[in-house]
């Protein structure tokens, strides 16, 4: 891969008084520009993986680089920051001000970031995720799924390369999830930005370029989330469940209907099937 | 019933006093208490009603509000006026045992009432008129000189506005541990004071293990945000000296000296 955003070299890190590492030899390349989802149960590692990737965690061996800068060189610890932003679960505990644009404001109003230019950083960041009308709101006031957003938005007046979501939705209801996600998915399309999503919710994954299972500190599965899914019984070994579109196309096959198990979203699942019921 | 706290209660408005510069506000008040005591006849507390009568009116701001905010001191009040009643010397118009009013007592025990009351609503027409961010923000600048001291003014700042965004959060959190208390057979309101003391404790303990859970994660996002401290920070929103902050600064200088000048009739 050339030029990747971000580099793990065989990454271990176990917390203290833990008995099992939280990772061990973690290798991992990221492309510029690539949605990269992590799936994994609790206690498989992703979280820390993702506290790795801008310097909150810094591995015992092994090391990480961004943008070709070592994480564990304390004086590259903003540079590293700014270029990997990072979207938290709980959107109360990440929000910093009492006004939405003062958040937003946050970031840039800490790199020293002119006054006038905040202004149009904030306001263009509110507007990517479709909060600019609730800039003058209290956060309190607004719903988890609005928080969250402010929270991305937040992330983005600090113009980072790439942005890592730590499990956003978890904390949602099924509309902010919706909400969320569709605000994550428009990053990646309007602004080519590295998007890394840490998820335990499969259908989250669907729109992915590529996907990474994580299993006891270790990559368990790496590729193309057509390539993944389809190894049902791998997942469930793992402890994880398919999305709800490939578990029915798994079932049909094992019913005897000849089906492809790649058609991950809703849409194309339907039309394979009435393909099929057409032929 | 915790959603009805508000610190600092602030009226939302649009008037020439919620327009002025929080710096501005700040240094009014100084100058307001300055001359407040320096007032020490009629014509000096007339002439502090009045600028207090006027400033209320400009921020739209109704008497019953304002005089709301002294009952909590009504005790105070008195107390301090009925001490004063007995301290006079001079020619008593009424005495038993040791106790004693005079003219000047009387004089003084209005005066002092006076002198609180008056205090204690220009306090509130500042917080009426200033919201809790405004006022930080205004105290940040005003304090500023004092980072030459290395007195942290910015991070004393940032602790008071992040205190502030908490309040309501840490409200509902409180309403919600209530509730399941409550579910669970706990009760908040019956029982000796010691009784509900105790009932307080299974409310707190939560409450405080939530808050430093809250403040470690609130602390790693904004690393993750590139906080390092106030040292370089600039700020999106400049607070602006305007001509109204200029006519406000003569005025108050006008009140100074007509305060001084008032002394010595």
């Amino acid at each position: 891969m050339d030029n990747p955003i971000i580099q793990l070299e065989n990454v271990s890190y176990a917390y203290p008084d833990a008995e099992a590492p939280a990772l061990s030899g973690v290798s991992l390349e990221i492309a510029r520009r690539s949605f990269v989802a992590v799936l994994g149960h609790n206690g498989s590692g992703k979280s820390t993986l993702a506290k790795c990737l801008n310097a909150i965690v810094v591995p015992q061996s092994g090391r990480v680089l961004v943008n070709g800068l070592d994480t564990a060189d304390e004086d590259k610890l903003l540079d590293v920051r700014r270029t990997v932003g990072m979207v938290f679960q709980n959107p109360d505990n990440q929000i910093v001000a009492s006004v939405v644009e003062d958040d937003v404001a946050f970031a840039p109003e800490n790199l020293g970031v002119p006054p006038t230019e905040i202004r149009a950083r904030v306001d263009e960041a509110l507007r990517r995720v479709g909060m600019y009308g609730y800039r003058l709101h209290a956060p309190h006031l607004l719903s988890g799924g609005q928080k969250q957003r402010v929270a991305i938005a937040g992330v983005l007046a600090m113009q980072p390369q790439c942005i890592v979501l730590d499990e956003p939705t978890a904390m949602l209801d099924p509309v902010g999830r919706r909400e969320v996600l569709s605000a994550v998915r428009d990053l990646r399309r309007h602004s080519g930005m590295t998007v890394v999503l840490i998820t335990h919710h499969m259908e989250e994954c669907v729109y992915a370029d590529r996907l990474i299972v994580m299993e006891k500190g270790r990559v368990a599965m790496d590729g193309a989330p057509r390539e993944v899914f389809p190894r049902v019984e791998e997942l469930r070994a793992l402890g994880l469940t398919v999305p709800e579109t490939v578990n029915l196309l798994h079932q049909l096959r094992e019913a005897g209907w000849d089906l492809p198990l790649d058609a991950l979203t809703v849409e194309d699942c339907a039309s394979k099937i009435a393909e099929l019921i057409v032929s | 019933m915790l959603k009805d706290i508000t610190l600092g209660q602030y009226f939302p408005g649009n008037t020439v006093v919620h327009r002025l510069d929080p710096r501005t506000k700040l240094l009014w008040l100084l100058g307001y208490i300055v001359a407040l005591f320096l007032a020490k006849n009629i014509w000096g507390y007339a002439l502090m009603l009045g600028v207090l009568i006027t400033e209320s009116a400009l921020a739209k701001i109704k008497p019953k509000t304002l005089l709301s905010g002294l009952k909590p001191l009504i005790f105070i009040v008195i107390f301090t006026a009925v001490v004063n009643l007995f301290y006079g010397t001079g020619e008593p118009l009424w005495q038993w045992w040791i106790l004693k009013i005079t003219a000047e007592g009387i004089r003084k025990a209005v005066f002092m009432a006076l002198r609180i009351m008056l205090l204690v609503c220009g306090t509130f027409l500042l917080t009426y008129t200033t919201s809790p961010l405004q006022l930080t923000d205004g105290l940040e600048r005003l304090l500023g000189p004092l980072k030459k001291l290395r007195v942290p003014v910015q991070e004393l700042a940032m602790m008071m506005s992040i205190a502030l965004r908490f309040i309501p959060t840490l409200i509902e959190e409180t309403d919600k541990i209530m509730s399941a208390q409550k579910a669970r057979g706990a009760s908040f309101d019956t029982g000796k004071l010691s009784e509900r003391a105790k009932a307080l404790l299974p409310l707190l303990v939560p409450l405080f293990v939530s808050a430093f859970r809250r403040a470690d994660e609130l602390a790693t996002a904004m690393e993750c945000r590139c906080y390092s401290g106030g040292e370089g920070r600039t700020r999106m929103k400049q607070l602006v000296y305007r001509r109204r902050d200029l006519v406000t600064g003569i005025v108050m200088v006008l009140i100074l000296a007509s305060a001084i000048v008032l002394r010595t009739v």
